[in-house]
């Protein structure tokens, strides 16, 4: 399954660690005690609880709205009563608000029925994403609804579904797009008809055959109906699920820099983004659970799990037979551009689409040196940067002078990081660079 | 609404002391600093056998002695400017190498030690230390070393050994058999001196080659130099940016300006001559002192080759690419500046 598309410029090849879990059928979790749902899940405005200490909850309800702004509403993963309306551990903000439910374990599962998607207009199916409260699942976290609204004088004639998974470790997409291939292809029939579009093409890494059979027989038996969906293998390179990588490496489009898809009509959303389309359709189900990549040498038991949106780091890792004693970092995301946290309070997020618990060997912590120019950065930039003069700059404290460098185009990627062979943290110098040359 | 907190202060999760807390990318690649001088300082190993064989075994004496006062250099320097002690990563100790390969073979073994201060002290931490240096300081050392022991540097010359008898050089005295390099004797006696001496340039290739004509200590064998640096290519060390437009330019050039006439120089002898395959593949690809993108590593590579065959034919050295490196090392942040690096799409507009 060789296949040369992919982005032309920049990527590195770190080793993908999938073999801990790529073959691990999604697993559902047991209902954990409790859980905590942060009220600022995704990129926007945090939402506002509608529901009171002690209110009794059935699974799917709303618990919380966004009134004003950016957003999607909240909805109790399971039933249960609000225990708390607080602060959790967050992997950024140290704590943010949230609510904390007491599961009732005696409830049951909520029966879905399933209702005919056909028939509804692409408005309805808008209205439906957004109530569901769908959000990019693959990491970014934008609200879903927004991304299907592009601006009027933008005509959208593609849509993407991104399933490279590129980031190392994680194969929680890749284990979606086997076993619930046909729900994935159905939910991008559902946005390509919110979107009005009649091409789709599903973008996958050669190193998930499984997932491409899958993926590419599901394409096969839904046939044509409006909407052509077709599996587009790639090569394997990171950053390839990177919006403008993808769209490039498809499509041979290039995203202009500070614009959005939309302005080469195209419209990249992650499949099991598209899964949970499917669900919020067709089932009415609100995005309330998600598969989870539990993996890392740090971790007895890797595992892909679904689990529900609020469920605690600490009650996956007793799930999964603990940690190894040689535990050394625990990272929610991917390796490449996951956040370290510092306690395993933190909940799973809609966002979350790993928890890594790295060994030290997995894990680099040689102190940076100086750089000594060695271009290896300016190589490995997917995006024509100069990651190596941001850095220099900032150390020496003209951060705000780094714009002409791209600092502003930069997303963050880590692959520059990655090759230097003086260990110079320069995403986080780039972070530094952007907040002080916003301020001035 | 109240917000209630759900944990008290004393009860607030507890930032696990064991654990690693930093920034994204969480896994990085296994080349280092460290990994890439060291490698280079063993591809430099061969020829330097090979030398010891050539000249004799002083030449690893000299050698010894310039990487120790290097290393010690730098350590004594770090110390002194308050810095942490980087001795380890093996800068220095190329550095030391890189020095003895441009000293003749016959010098004493003293000058490495002025020579080493020069390079570490002057060249490099002076300058800003590893990474802000802006001329190469193995180079910068050799251009002292020639500018306050010119005799030594140009006369201490070793003709090849012919018989392995590698010991000879201890107990003769140095100035009874030195010698004149080819570069000099075709610059300074011409062309017809070249061929009494050395033979036809076109029998001569293999030997020079292989390394058997008088020169810098690690300067000679043109086979190991190209090894060593093709097998820093097939590491992804360097590219072939650089080596290949520094001598196809000398080539070039040499073929046209280098002979009687227009177009009759010869440009395979111009490359296997002087240090300009060792230039081309480990001085002129220093990091700190080269630009980072291939096309303004391109342009770095054939200025220093059209500056190394203008010393050649009009200047006052027989030799030519240490001063055209380093007269080339501080252009590299402009080239830097010319040829950056392609954007992926231009910020307005752009391209469909």
């Amino acid at each position: 399954m060789a296949s040369t598309l992919t982005f032309p410029k920049g990527g590195v090849h770190p080793p993908e660690s999938k073999e801990l879990t790529e073959n691990l059928p999604i697993e559902v979790m047991p209902l954990p005690a409790e859980l905590d749902l942060i009220l600022g899940q995704h990129i926007g405005a945090p939402c506002t609880p509608t529901v009171a200490k002690r209110a009794v909850v059935a699974e799917g309800d709303l618990i919380a709205e966004v009134k004003k702004g950016l957003g999607v509403p909240l909805h109790a993963p399971v039933s249960g009563t609000v225990k708390a309306i607080g602060v959790s551990a967050h992997p950024l903000r140290v704590t943010t608000p949230s609510i904390t439910l007491s599961v009732d374990r005696e409830a049951g599962a909520k029966q879905w029925t399933m209702v005919d998607w056909q028939q509804m207009s692409a408005q309805d199916l808008l209205q439906k994403v957004h109530d569901a409260g769908i959000v990019g699942i693959g990491g970014a976290g934008f609200p879903t609804h927004v991304k299907l609204k592009p601006p009027a004088d933008t005509p959208i004639d593609t849509l993407l579904l991104n399933g490279a998974e590129c980031e190392p470790y994680i194969t929680a997409d890749h284990r979606s797009m086997v076993e619930k291939a046909e729900q994935i292809v159905t939910g991008a029939r559902i946005l390509a008809k919110i979107l009005a579009v009649d091409t789709c093409y599903i973008g996958i890494e050669n190193n998930k055959p499984e997932a491409i059979k899958a993926m590419t027989e599901a394409a096969r038996a839904a046939g044509g109906g409006g909407c052509q969906v077709t599996v587009v293998v790639l090569q394997v390179k990171y950053p390839q699920g990177s919006e403008k990588q993808l769209i490039q490496a498809i499509t041979g489009r290039k995203v202009p820099a500070m614009a959005l898809p939309s302005a080469v009509g195209v419209v990249v959303q992650n499949v099991s983004t598209a899964r949970a389309v499917y669900e919020a359709v067709t089932l009415n189900k609100p995005l309330l659970e998600k598969v989870v990549t539990i993996s890392g040498r740090g971790i007895r038991r890797p595992a892909n799990l679904l689990v529900k949106i609020g469920t605690r780091v600490s009650d996956i890792a007793d799930y999964c037979g603990g940690t190894t004693g040689d535990l050394a970092k625990v990272v929610l995301g991917g390796p490449m551009m996951g956040f370290a946290i510092s306690t395993l309070d933190v909940p799973v997020t809609k966002t979350t689409s790993s928890v890594l618990f790295l060994t030290e060997a997995e894990i680099d912590t040689r102190s940076m040196s100086a750089c000594i120019r060695c271009g290896w950065c300016l190589e490995a930039c997917p995006m024509g940067l100069e990651p190596k003069e941001i850095g220099i700059y900032v150390e020496a404290g003209l951060a705000e002078k780094t714009e002409p460098f791209g600092v502003f185009e930069c997303f963050e990627c880590g692959s520059c990081a990655y090759v230097c062979p003086a260990k110079r943290p320069l995403v986080q110098f780039v972070r530094l660079a952007k907040m002080k040359a916003k301020r001035s | 609404m109240a917000i209630e907190p759900k944990v008290t202060k004393d009860q607030a999760p507890a930032v696990a002391a064991m654990w690693h807390v930093s920034v994204s990318p969480h896994v990085r690649s296994p080349e280092s600093v460290q990994k890439i001088m060291w490698t280079v300082v063993a591809c430099l190993v061969p020829p330097l056998v090979l030398s010891i064989f050539i000249f004799g075994i002083q030449v690893l004496l000299i050698t010894a002695v310039s990487v120790i006062s290097c290393m010690a250099v730098e350590a004594i320097c770090q110390k002194a400017l308050g810095k942490p002690v980087t001795v380890s990563d093996g800068s220095a100790a190329l550095t030391g190498m890189l020095m003895a390969f441009v000293i003749p073979p016959g010098v004493s073994s003293l000058i490495p030690v002025l020579g080493a201060v020069m390079a570490i002290f002057i060249g490099k931490h002076l300058l800003g230390g590893i990474g802000y240096n802006i001329f190469n300081p193995a180079l910068l050392g050799r251009a002292f070393l020639l500018a306050t022991f010119p005799v030594a540097m140009t006369s201490a010359w070793l003709p090849p050994l012919t018989d392995g008898a590698i010991f000879s050089y201890f107990a003769s005295g140095v100035d009874a058999v030195s010698t004149a390099t080819p570069l000099a004797v075709m610059k300074e006696q011409g062309m017809a001196a070249f061929r009494e001496m050395f033979g036809n340039p076109g029998d001569v290739y293999g030997t020079f080659f292989l390394g058997w004509r008088p020169g810098c200590i690690g300067e000679t064998s043109g086979l190991l130099i190209v090894l060593g640096g093709l097998y820093l290519m097939y590491r992804r060390y360097i590219t072939w940016h650089i080596p290949v437009s520094l001598l196809g330019t000398i080539a070039v050039l040499t073929w046209i300006f280098g002979g009687e006439t227009l177009f009759t120089g010869d440009p395979l002898l111009a490359v296997l001559t002087g240090g300009a395959l060792l230039g081309a593949f480990f001085m002129a690809t220093d990091y700190v002192t080269s630009p980072t993108t291939r096309a303004a590593q391109v342009a770095f590579g054939a200025g220093i080759g059209a500056l190394t065959v203008l010393i050649r034919l009009k200047g006052g050295y027989p030799e030519g690419i240490c001063y055209a490196i380093l007269l080339m090392n501080p252009m590299s942040p402009v080239l830097d500046g010319w040829f950056k690096p392609k954007r992926f799409a231009p910020p307005a507009g752009g391209e469909k």
